[in-house]
């Protein structure tokens, strides 16, 4: 018994791990032939790989690129197997563009900068929003990059002294960001943030200028419609304090609903008649491919997330009516399948509306799109809030944050950290549901595939077309996929 | 159950109780649906007054606090503190939780905040304080709670005594009157109990005014001015600690001093 009495007089030192467990050796066999059945079937996963791979790779690499037509393919081919790419190589355009005008009808001109520039600016104005680790001057800089290559595109000498004067300031705002020393370029990115102008300043003016880029028409719409949001904001803060907050909500989204009801039009052609700019109109039926897909999903992607969030706090609200409405409005178009919400915005809404009000087919759509996306992220969300411990709803009010303030700094930054797989998914599957469109009549990437396979020269071509139209949609989910992985483990903070 | 001893002795010169009355709470009740959870408190509380309540759980020790910031509504009859009502008024409420500090059971920081930015966040968006003087506050209680080289760290990171230290330094940076605190030990470790008691103490050598919900007896003969016990709902007894301890009146005080001790 008197074995058990033992102390320890010196402590052991810290020792290197054995070499059969670090590195590539470790990692193959803790991963990899871990035992013999892991063993066998790594091999013949190999092997499956293999075999998968040695059918895939001629098929996908034949020299079909310039052929014009199926049995073109098919003289190259000769009676091997392989890719008929040259449809691709044909219609590419189409499948990112559909019918915008790309100068090739007489008397037209080639306007597919203006959705170029639009997917550009789309990721200067979301790259503040999405990432920290860019400094406010790169931002700039891209943006007058970005801007200089529309006026390359718009062309002629002013455009030509535009791209010169944008590319200087560009130099300009950035040599510094540019710099070989590290320790130089830190400061002055430190300093340089105080100096500019925030980015989000951009992010915000963007939703207004893609409308103006894609559609056209004078750029005083779309002016007057961001001023409607200017107006609103503007009557919030100077009536919220004499009215009280909820009254001077109310009095606000009024006053925006009367300028763009009734003062827009009457401003727009005030303003044009002293500074006429505007781009050609091109009407929405000629919007097709992924360039349809892209602006659907995105709008519907930025407007939901907003009008879920509402919609969450509305479903968990102690106000009767705010919560009936809410939780209304999710239940109905979560029990509504998107299809029939599509047919309601192409043929139902029309008998609806006075007759003659031309209400745009994609506007139309953007809506339905938008509303069903919302319900589903209100869910999301909602979820969300229901993960935080009720103790941090009573540390923000024990510190006297009212309800606004603590929804906005505790608790939203948290239940929307919690929700970013869900919401992420969301966005995904929205994104996959604007080929919905195609059923409507729109020239989405497969309603376009379909006019092509139409075509007698590319009659019998499948598996090209959708192998594109799956690959950039997958690029496209799969970006976002990573990009929520990347945001999840950039807030982590080390807690549950 | 009260293990921990604290290595100093209170210094009780500044611990001085003025006749300004800080919380006045007359025939005070309130229900959770038809279960009658306090029942006709009346507590007058000074200020610089030291009051630990102590009762068995579900005595409605920490509802009775709890209403003090209205995270609970009573019922009926008033609570009024530092000259405000309770009232459903949404303004008064929030300028009593302002003035009135609270420290929670599960300290309840905010994860997704460095440790700075909890102590910032009330200051800046409640008092309207600038950022740069609302930093210096906060790290000047920092030091107080002796932690400010953990002030860029985020609360995952720290145990839970330095949690709880961080939360009565997030309350404190908000410059109460009245703290409030709700078993602020119950959920540490023994060693970490030690060093949020000795925060406290600190604080009520101080002068403030302290209202304890907690199991910590030895506290409470240390720093208490007054011990009130809780039994179903009711304040069956109070007293200043030394006759508290010493000297029970009720039955119900007897045997829950004669299980805790």
């Amino acid at each position: 018994m008197s074995d058990m009495s033992y102390v320890r007089s010196d402590m052991l030192p810290e020792r290197t791990p054995p070499a059969s467990s670090v590195g590539f050796v470790g990692w193959a066999r803790a991963n990899l032939f871990n035992g013999v059945v892991n063993s066998i079937l790594t091999i013949v996963s190999l092997v499956l790989i293999f075999f998968v791979l040695a059918a895939l790779l001629p098929w996908l690499f034949s020299p079909t690129w310039n052929s014009g037509s199926l049995n073109e393919c098919r003289e190259i081919l000769n009676g091997h197997e392989g890719a008929c790419w040259g449809v691709i190589h044909e219609r590419w355009q189409q499948l990112l563009y559909g019918f915008y005008p790309n100068g090739s009808e007489a008397g037209t001109v080639d306007q597919r900068w203006r959705p170029n520039l639009a997917f550009l600016l789309l990721f200067v104005a979301v790259i503040p929003v999405l990432f920290n680790m860019i400094s406010r001057r790169m931002n700039w800089v891209l943006l007058l990059v970005a801007l200089s290559y529309g006026a390359y595109a718009v062309g002629g000498t002013l455009g030509m002294i535009t791209v010169v004067v944008l590319l200087a300031a560009a130099v300009i705002v950035g040599y510094k960001a540019f710099s070989t020393d590290k320790a130089a370029r830190a400061a002055e990115i430190e300093a340089g943030a105080k100096r500019l102008p925030n980015p989000l300043i951009f992010s915000a003016i963007f939703p207004f200028v893609v409308p103006f880029l894609l559609w056209g028409g004078s750029i005083w719409v779309f002016v007057g419609a961001a001023l409607g949001f200017v107006l609103a904001g503007l009557a919030y803060r100077y009536l919220s304090a004499a009215v009280g907050s909820l009254a001077g909500m109310i009095i606000s989204v009024l006053v925006a609903i009367v300028w763009w009801l009734f003062l827009i039009g009457p401003f727009a052609s005030a303003m044009d008649a002293i500074l006429p700019i505007a781009l050609e109109q091109i009407e929405s039926r000629k919007f097709g491919g992924f360039m349809l897909s892209i602006t659907i999903g995105v709008v519907a992607i930025g407007i939901s997330l907003p009008i879920g969030i509402v919609l969450a706090l509305g479903r968990q609200s102690d106000l009767l009516i705010v919560k009936a409405l809410s939780v209304g409005f999710i239940e109905f178009i979560r029990g509504v399948p998107l299809i029939t919400l599509l047919f309601v915005a192409s043929t139902l809404l029309n008998i609806f509306l006075p007759p003659g009000t031309n209400f745009d087919i994609i506007l139309r759509v953007l809506i339905m799109v938008t509303l069903f996306a919302s319900a589903y992220m209100a869910e999301v969300v909602r979820g969300g809030l229901a993960a935080l411990p009720k103790g941090q709803y009573e540390a923000a009010d024990a510190l006297g944050l009212d309800y606004w303030k603590a929804q906005r700094l505790i608790i939203m930054p948290q239940a929307l950290k919690i929700s970013i797989p869900g919401i992420v998914s969301t966005f995904i599957g929205v994104f996959k549901d604007t080929v919905l469109v195609s059923i409507i009549g729109l020239l989405d990437p497969l309603g376009l595939s379909n006019a092509i396979r139409a075509d007698q020269a590319w009659n019998g071509v499948v598996w090209e077309l959708y192998g594109f139209i799956a690959f950039m949609f997958f690029v496209f989910c799969f970006s976002m996929s990573r990009y929520s992985m990347y945001l999840e483990r950039r807030l982590r903070t080390g807690h549950k | 159950m009260s293990s921990i001893t604290l290595d100093h002795h209170a210094d009780r010169s500044a611990m001085k109780v003025s006749d300004q009355v800080a919380i006045d709470i007359r025939g005070m009740n309130k229900w959770y649906g038809a279960f009658h959870v306090l029942r006709d408190i009346d507590l007058t509380v000074y200020e610089g007054e030291r009051i630990v309540i102590a009762g068995p759980s579900g005595s409605g020790k920490s509802t009775l606090i709890r209403c003090i910031n209205r995270l609970e509504e009573h019922q009926e009859g008033q609570i009024i503190v530092d000259g405000t009502e309770l009232t459903s008024d949404l303004k008064n409420v929030d300028k009593v939780r302002s003035e009135v500090g609270m420290v929670f059971q599960h300290f309840n920081l905010f994860p997704h905040l460095t440790i700075l930015e909890n102590c910032t966040l009330a200051p800046i968006w409640v008092r309207k304080t600038p950022r740069k003087e609302a930093e210096e506050v906060a790290m000047h209680f920092l030091e107080k709670v002796k932690i400010p080289e953990q002030a860029h760290k985020y609360p995952g990171m720290l145990s839970g005594g330095q949690q709880q230290r961080v939360a009565i330094a997030r309350s404190l940076c908000m410059m109460p009157r009245i703290m409030l605190f709700d078993e602020p030990t119950s959920a540490l470790d023994p060693e970490m109990i030690k060093e949020v008691l000795e925060t406290m103490v600190s604080l009520a050598e101080e002068g403030m005014t302290m209202l304890c919900v907690t199991h910590e007896m030895g506290f409470a003969k240390e720093v208490a001015n007054r011990v009130i016990f809780m039994d179903q709902g009711q304040i069956v007894e109070q007293n200043e600690p030394e006759e508290f301890f010493n000297n029970p009146q009720s039955e119900r005080t007897k045997l829950f001093l004669s299980q805790i001790l």
